[in-house]
């Protein structure tokens, strides 16, 4: 009988040694851009316009949600800045701040597609006095029209670079917006 | 929480159309040979072999007891008895300073055998003879890389080894993570037995490389497809069996150590082993190998972040007697690998610009330290074997495993987790076996053996990346039968059955709408345990009943021919990977999908090998067919964009796809100093379902190498080895197209197509020296890409972002004491 408590005790022990029930903790990703806001603030001081594009799945199967508040005017110039959210987490994460931080390894890149005309061109520098591009101006904005305007953010780019074709890195946020100028 | 039960027996629906006429063909084949029946005209033939770097010996003598029979050993170590009648013979051979030894043999027919000597040690105390019994598969083909063929590349890892043996390519992600590709098929389909130890380490990725050394490895044997039943059902390309040296019943003390070293890299490796065995049967081992190397080079440029460091150590300790023994192994494998800077990239638009580019997008100055994104993987595995022979019974052995593989894989990240790894997976596996090989009968030999298997995966949360591959438990549990019976002296037929229970128990949190995106909410909805804001928490519980079977024929059709069929069913449960992923795989820059509703694969494979073995001839030609129904592949679906920019959506589906091939391997000695060796290997995959080429299937390869070797001037070898592979044409189209803001087009994302045919030249030759007190020493240089040919390989999954490797340079000395 004492043998049977015996077992009985090493194979309880085993079952507790192998039976973890214990949850997975769940992990919040917080690398993960869900968002970015451009606002542009016009040179007139009529209302900012604001190019957002949100996808609170991340990598997930919905597409992001792509708005833009209002049309450039062709006779204005506009101070932009670029803000980068992560949203799975509450409150917001502003990654802005970390990409800021990073400087160096970091740029925001600006990309007019024809047959926009405008200059958007950087206004804050890394602590190598290369462009950061969080911060940026329009400017020689000519005529109206339509066309695309695509903001990419690259992760350890060669700086200084000439654009986009010979940054390198990796892209860590590429948005386009619809832009309409009257 | 629920359980999915999903009772599935592999499917015996044949294509008979198709295989048939085989079937017929070979029974033809068969029925037209003539059989012996002549008395007193036996042949007993060999050739007696140093067991160490297998050279020929000569001049031993051997002795039939109890008659004046005596051969004595040629140049080529060849000795032959003839005229010997059907009987039991005692053999006795001997050798300058060496103690004889006995030993039975059993005649009843024609009987080659290569017999092993321990040369280099004074006293003979064992012979190890290499014989047909030694095989694990009768009716399949089995493929031997030799130790000398590992001592001279032992600072390669096992993949690129192994390639060396016709139908067997590999899938590499840059040149250190080489996965075995057997029959064009790879991952969790091959399994990997170190020391009689199924190696659990996570197989399911491509940049998961096999965590092995081959240098504690004495032989490696591939079997090709899943008929060596005592090891895995599931293993429907092929199993590599790496196998430590035998021991010797004596007191001796004795090692080797190789050293290495490459241009390509500049790095190199040292390995040491030494061996103390007893007469008492008393034995250990221990090796330790250390490998660095830098980044390395293609022709045109260095490939920066491609070096490594290989720290790995194997200690052995047991006693070996005839009647009983015990083997207590340990084996723990350190790998810290550099993944190509320049493959790592986020987007589409990233792989547009790595494609589209004439050179490799990130080059730096060599180095050897070893940045992110880089594999940090540590395997440690224990084994305790003990056996005991029963008379009139059989031998049993009880074996218990451990394995604890740890992989780490580092991204190159922001913020406060620059240094954390994103992938950190633990697999805990725990293993028992008990085996029985049977003595009862005297024709009929048997095997039978359980296994019972326990497996945990905890994915580390600390990461803060999501988890692709789950926590989960599994438990397994198999059993298996296989026997052979000689019919007569020239025929013999060998089958087994397996039956496999896996059950895998998951805790996975699913993204949400992702969840939703499937289906999953209404076909699971009662496996969900918890409910966050944006992630399920579910346990997946599935279960899988699998069997296996094998059926063969082994016709010895003369001393010179040879014919084997084999006909077998493999079943393989699919892995976490294939039913649990979801999200993002970095390194590949795709999202890849799992499906939690997949059956097991079931594959039906006939091989035949037709042997042809004639004093300087040796031809070897296997062709096979391999019918899977619901064969689980990853073919891209749709395009997906995120804030990050758009990816390839891949998702794992399932199908049935055969593969055909046939693999030969000629082995023709011209003079006696000139050898020719050739080995072609071709097969066709086709995802039939679809109508498709399958993808990744290795190219048509003709491999020829001329080698003098000089017996007499120090075993002076000089070989030329010509490499060449062909194009593969048949791949499927998974191009897509993605938007560019830079050119504000649509541009085609070409991940498919096909690099060109290439032609590799390489050189090795080695001298060796002995010295008066059993010191051999070995000097060799080698030169890999001789003509430093720039060219891409299309199993090489950083094609799209370098070239392969350039020309190296390797001096390598080995010391045998």
């Amino acid at each position: 009988m004492k043998k049977l408590y015996t077992y009985a005790l090493i194979a309880s022990l085993l079952f507790v040694s192998c039976s973890d029930d214990d949850d997975p903790i769940a992990v919040n990703e917080e690398e993960v851009i869900t968002t970015m806001i451009v606002t542009l603030v016009p040179s007139d001081a009529s209302t900012n316009i604001t190019l957002k594009t949100q996808d609170l799945d991340g990598d997930g199967p919905n597409a992001p949600v792509v708005t833009v508040s209002g049309n450039l005017k062709a006779s204005l110039t506009y101070a932009g800045s670029v803000k980068f959210l992560n949203e799975t987490e509450t409150p917001a994460e502003d990654i802005t701040e970390e990409v800021e931080e990073e400087d160096t390894d970091h740029q925001v890149f600006y990309t007019v597609g024809s047959p926009l005309v405008m200059n958007v061109v950087s206004t804050n520098n890394d602590s190598d006095g290369n462009p950061l591009g969080t911060k940026f101006k329009i400017d020689g904005i000519s005529s109206a029209g339509s066309g695309k305007l695509t903001f990419t953010l690259r992760h350890e780019p060669k700086k200084p670079n000439t654009g986009l074709t010979d940054a390198g890195g990796s892209t860590d946020l590429e948005a386009t917006f619809d832009i309409v100028v009257e | 929480m629920s359980i999915f039960i999903n009772f599935r027996i592999g499917n015996f629906n044949l294509d008979m159309k198709l295989k048939l006429p085989i079937l017929i063909l070979s029974c033809f084949l068969f029925s037209t040979l003539e059989i012996y029946s002549q008395n007193c005209d036996y042949n007993f033939s060999g050739v007696v072999i140093d067991l160490h770097d297998q050279s020929p010996l000569s001049n031993a003598t051997l002795l039939i007891e109890g008659t004046d029979n005596i051969a004595i050993s040629d140049n080529n170590g060849y000795f032959k008895f003839s005229g010997l009648c059907p009987s039991n013979y005692s053999v006795t051979v001997s050798h300058l300073k060496c103690k004889s030894k006995t030993f039975s043999i059993k005649l009843d027919g024609n009987l080659q055998k290569n017999l092993k000597l321990e040369h280099h040690i004074n006293e003979l105390n064992e012979v190890i003879v290499l014989a047909e019994s030694d095989k694990r598969s009768k009716t399949i083909f089995e493929n031997k890389i030799s130790n000398e063929l590992i001592n001279d590349n032992s600072s390669s890892v096992l993949g690129d080894v192994l390639k060396n043996v016709s139908g067997v390519s590999s899938i590499n992600s840059g040149n250190s993570i080489v996965k075995p590709i057997i029959n064009g098929l790879y991952g969790s389909r091959v399994e990997i037995l170190n020391n009689e130890v199924n190696i659990q380490d996570q197989q399911w990725g491509i940049e998961h490389a096999p965590s092995i050394d081959i240098n504690s490895a004495e032989n490696i044997y591939v079997i090709k497809g899943a008929g060596a039943l005592q090891y895995s059902g599931s293993a429907i390309g092929g199993i590599i069996i790496a196998e430590p040296s035998k021991t010797l019943l004596k007191d001796s003390l004795y090692g080797k150590t190789l050293v290495f070293g490459g241009s390509n890299g500049k790095g190199g490796s040292i390995m040491s082993k030494l061996t103390r065995t007893y007469q008492s049967g008393w034995f250990s081992t221990i090796q330790g190998t250390f490998k660095r190397f830098g980044d390395f080079n293609a022709p045109d440029y260095v490939m920066s972040n491609t070096g490594f460091i290989d720290k790995s150590a194997s200690f052995q300790i047991g006693l070996n007697q005839y009647n009983y023994g015990f083997e207590l192994f340990l084996s723990s494998v350190n790998n810290e690998i550099g993944i190509l800077r320049a493959s790592h990239l986020h987007t589409a638009g990233d792989q547009v610009r790595a494609i589209n580019s004439d050179s490799i997008l990130y080059v730096d100055e060599f180095t050897y330290k070893i940045a992110h994104p880089n594999q940090k993987v540590t395997h440690n595995l224990a084994k305790l074997k003990v056996y005991k022979r029963f008379q009139d019974f059989g031998k049993v052995t009880f074996q218990y495993h451990f394995q604890n593989n740890k992989r780490l894989e580092f991204d190159i990240r922001r913020g406060i987790n620059k240094n954390t790894s994103s992938t950190d997976l633990r697999l805990k596996t725990h293993t028992l076996t008990l085996d029985f090989d049977s003595n009862l009968f005297e024709k009929f030999d048997f095997k039978y053996g359980i296994k019972g298997e326990f497996q945990n995966n905890f994915p580390n949360p600390e990461t803060g990346v999501k988890r692709i591959i789950p926590d989960y438990d599994k438990y397994d549990f198999g059993t298996y039968f296989i026997s052979n019976l000689k019919l007569n002296k020239n025929w013999l037929l060998e089958g087994g059955v397996r039956y496999d229970y896996s059950k895998i128990d998951a805790l996975k949190y699913y993204r949400k709408t992702f969840w939703e995106s499937r289906n999953y909410n209404n076909i699971y909805s009662n496996i969900v345990i918890n409910e966050l804001t944006n992630q399920v928490l579910t346990n997946p519980v599935r279960n899988f009943n699998n069997f296996s079977a094998t059926i063969g024929l082994s016709k010895k059709i003369n001393n010179f021919n040879r014919v084997l069929l084999n006909y077998s069913i493999g079943s393989r449960a699919p892995n976490p990977s294939e039913l649990f992923s979801e999200g993002l795989h970095h390194s590949s820059a795709r999202i890849e999908l799992g499906d939690l509703s997949f059956s097991a694969e079931k594959s039906h494979k006939i091989g035949l090998t037709v042997s042809h073995k004639k004093n300087n001839i040796n031809i070897n030609i296997n062709p096979y067919i391999n019918s899977i129904n619901d064969f689980i592949y990853i073919n891209p679906t749709e395009i997906q964009q995120t804030v990050r920019g758009s990816f390839q959506v891949w998702e794992y589906m399932q199908t049935n796809a055969r593969i055909w091939g046939i693999d030969t391997d000629i082995n023709y000695d011209f003079t006696e100093k000139f050898t020719l060796k050739s080995q072609i290997s071709y097969l066709k995959g086709i995802d039939t379902t679809n109508d498709k080429p399958l993808i990744n299937m290795p190219p048509l390869n003709f491999k020829n190498e001329i080698s003098y070797r000089n017996l007499k001037f120090h075993n002076f070898l000089l070989s030329i080895q010509s490499d060449f592979t062909f194009k593969q044409n048949d791949f499927p189209n998974n191009n897509f197209e993605v938007f560019v803001p830079t050119t504000g087009k649509m541009e085609l994302v070409d991940v498919s197509s096909t690099p060109s045919a290439y032609h590799l030249l390489n050189l090795r030759s080695s001298v060796e020296f002995k010295k008066e007190n059993n010191i051999k020493i070995k000097v060799g240089l080698s030169i890999n890409n001789l003509l430093n040919i720039s060219y891409k390989n299309y199993l090489n999954r950083m094609r799209n972002y370098s070239h392969d490797l350039g020309r190296n340079i390797i001096l390598n000395l080995n010391l045998i004491y």
